[in-house]
């Protein structure tokens, strides 16, 4: 809506009259942006929509056509077969769920227990080139895990951790040590060292200091990263693949992937595990999303 | 308690920076004394250095008897407050205070015993309940330096306590340190940029400058007479006129003309400068009995005094502090006076003290 020159200067209700025009524009300006992020949003969410209804169809809807988009039988068979195998007895699937939560869990455990304390020594100590290590760490993350795979599965043949649990817990903690690190000592940073000096006047080693009084204080940031790992743990596919084969130690990302291919496709199946695979994710970035801003957002806050 | 023994300390960091060149310091049992100097000159480096939380690269450090090079922070015995407070942030007030005590292993009733005198002594009453983020700026200094005292430290430490403070809050902490100090008769080592801090807290000051000790002496001596160029254009609020003379007639000259008494032992053929307190200085009516011709270009009416800025002869700026009753209008035309006795005299080349 134009405003003329005329109206603008006018003194008395004219202001009022400007004001409420740029509301409805500000109005007009909101409805947009809300359709736009309404298209944005179906396009966006679609699949992850299809794939609920999937999980819950029966399979003969899953292939009708026209497509079911309401008026289908809501079943949870797919769920059920996703942990209990046809025949009872626990399902191939639910076992590389089990695995799934070891080895994700595991590796970020050994990578905090590694990462933390080392982050804290590149924060407070003088090291030599500490810039150059600091960049040769990161570096070990520029690497595509495809590229690295081939050499790794030889390696792995050698010592004997192909298609074992211990060789994906390893694989997975050297990469996260490196992002631990990174993302842990800006925490560290931001975590003054007096506290520490003060420690030790008062009669502390450093290490105690640092685990009474720097530790407690890193906290968040430590779930925050923690987080991050596990969810890279928990959804890497490619490593996962090459280095395991056996239903026993596979981890959910190749089993469900495993499950397409062959002559016929259950896709209420590989809907719902894909589904039962999401959760955990959701759950814990839901859990822990103020610190997870915080990590984002590292080095904003200034003390 | 125990004095400290500084013996050329030398400190050398990693990267190569050199932050403290050569420093000798001999510290009595009880004394108070300060080490002033700029920004970077190595003050908190020498302090972290003593207290054991930095290695020196060379040099010897002993607390009383003890030579303590080699011993961490915690068998050091000394007690060190930080510019910024470090007060444990998940501690209330009363288990900061009892902290450095429980480290100690000693029995909850002496803690407790102690916890309470030194709160009693800060003033801490109402706060003993509080968590660090609770208490304002005062309030956490306080606690931060009642968390000194509980320990009964050999030396206290204190690194620019009171920088985040305001201007009235840090005058009536200086007095509480100086009385506390002075009461409990423990040995305390203060750094501060604050010329003021710095003289009406020392017994001794010691005037750094990259990394080298300028002069150590009573806040006296070292108004008086400081011993380099260094030191007198740091020492004074404003600082000392450093106006270049000539010997002649066994008096001292300005090329404005300005005379002045000569210290005894004065070397020749050198360029020189004499220091002269802007106290020393009178502006007077022009023509005035030994007075020689300047002008003014400023004034700064400070209430109790006011600071004239005059020019005389080729001679710029040169500051001179006169009750407020003494009023000259900017630019006029006005004498200027020498009063005070015989100002230290310094070399231009060497900048050191001559005379
Ligand atoms: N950990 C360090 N690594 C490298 N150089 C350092 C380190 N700490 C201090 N320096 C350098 O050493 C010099 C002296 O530092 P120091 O902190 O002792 O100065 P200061 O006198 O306390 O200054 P300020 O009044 O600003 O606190 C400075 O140039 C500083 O940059
Ligand atoms: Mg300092």
């Amino acid at each position: 809506m134009a405003v003329s020159v005329d109206e603008a200067v006018a003194t008395g209700p004219a202001p009022d009259r400007t004001r409420s025009a740029r509301r409805r524009g500000g109005l007009g300006r909101t409805v947009l942006e809300v359709a736009l992020l309404a298209v944005l949003a179906v396009v966006m969410l679609f699949p992850v929509l299809w794939m609920i209804e999937t999980s819950i169809k029966e399979n003969r809807d899953v292939y009708a056509i026209p497509a079911k988009f309401f008026d289908f039988k809501v079943t949870l068979d797919h769920f059920k077969d996703v942990f209990v195998a046809s025949g009872g007895g626990r399902s191939a699937l639910s076992v590389s769920f089990l695995n799934s939560v070891l080895v994700a869990g595991v590796s970020t455990v050994l990578a905090t227990v590694l990462g933390v304390p080392a982050a804290w020594a590149y924060s407070r100590f003088s090291v030599k080139a500490k810039k150059d290590q600091l960049f040769f760490i990161l570096s070990t993350r520029f690497m595509p895990p495809v590229v690295v795979v081939i050499p790794i599965f030889l390696m792995y043949r050698q010592v004997g951790l192909i298609d074992s649990k211990l060789g994906l817990i390893l694989i997975y903690a050297a990469f996260n040590v490196p992002f631990t690190i990174w993302m842990m000592k800006g925490f560290v940073d931001e975590v003054p060292a007096e506290y520490e000096d003060a420690a030790m006047l008062d009669g502390y080693t450093r290490l105690q200091a640092f685990w009474r009084f720097t530790l407690p204080l890193l906290l968040p940031g430590i779930a925050a990263t923690a987080v991050f790992a596990l969810i890279f743990s928990w959804n890497e596919f490619v490593f996962a693949i090459f280095l395991t084969s056996s239903d026993g130690v596979r981890t959910a990302p190749p089993a469900i992937a495993g499950l397409i291919g062959g002559t016929t496709v259950d896709w209420g199946l590989v809907a719902a595990a894909s589904l039962v695979f999401a959760l955990p994710v959701l759950i814990f970035a839901y859990l822990v999303r103020k610190h997870l801003v915080a990590g984002v957002t590292l080095g904003a806050v200034r003390r | 308690m125990a004095g400290i023994e500084v013996t050329a300390l030398h400190k050398r960091y990693p990267d190569g920076t050199v932050a403290v060149e050569h420093v000798d310091l001999s510290i009595g049992d009880g004394e108070l004394f300060v080490m002033l100097g700029p920004s970077g000159c190595g003050k908190t480096t020498t302090l972290r250095a003593i207290a054991g939380l930095e290695r020196q690269t060379t040099g010897d450090i002993r607390i009383g008897e003890t030579l303590v090079n080699d011993l961490p922070p915690a068998e050091r015995d000394i007690a060190m407050v930080f510019q910024f407070y470090a007060l444990y942030p998940h501690l209330r007030t009363r288990d900061n205070l009892a902290f450095p005590l429980r480290a100690e292993g000693l029995p909850k009733s002496e803690v407790h015993e102690r916890v309470d005198e030194a709160a009693r002594l800060m003033r801490l009453g109402p706060l003993l309940d509080r968590r660090p983020h609770r208490l304002s700026g005062g309030e956490q200094q306080r606690v931060a330096l009642a968390r000194a005292l509980v320990r009964r430290p050999r030396a206290f430490l204190m690194d620019e306590p009171l920088t985040n403070l305001d201007a009235e809050l840090r005058a009536d902490m200086r007095t509480e340190i100086k009385h506390l100090q002075g009461q409990l008769g423990t040995t305390m080592v203060y750094v501060t940029h604050d010329q003021v801090e710095a003289m009406s807290l020392g017994h001794r000051i010691a005037i750094l400058n990259k990394g080298r000790v300028e002069q150590i002496g009573t806040p006296l001596e070292v108004y008086d007479r400081p011993a380099s160029l260094f030191c007198a254009a740091f020492i004074g609020s404003p600082p000392m006129n450093l106006i270049e003379v000539e010997v002649a007639d066994g008096k001292l000259r300005s090329q404005g003309g300005l005379v002045l008494t000569p210290p005894p032992g004065l070397p020749r053929d050198r360029r020189l400068v004499a220091g002269v307190r802007p106290e020393a200085l009178e502006v007077t009516e022009q023509g005035a009995e030994h007075s020689v011709p300047a002008r003014v270009v400023s004034a700064e009416w400070l209430g109790d005094e006011i600071i004239y800025v005059v020019d005389h002869g080729g001679q710029r700026d040169v500051r001179v502090r006169m009750p407020p009753t003494v009023r000259f209008a900017a630019d006029a035309p006005v004498g200027l006076r020498h009063t005070g006795g015989p100002p230290p005299v310094y070399d231009v080349s060497t900048e050191e003290l001559v005379a």
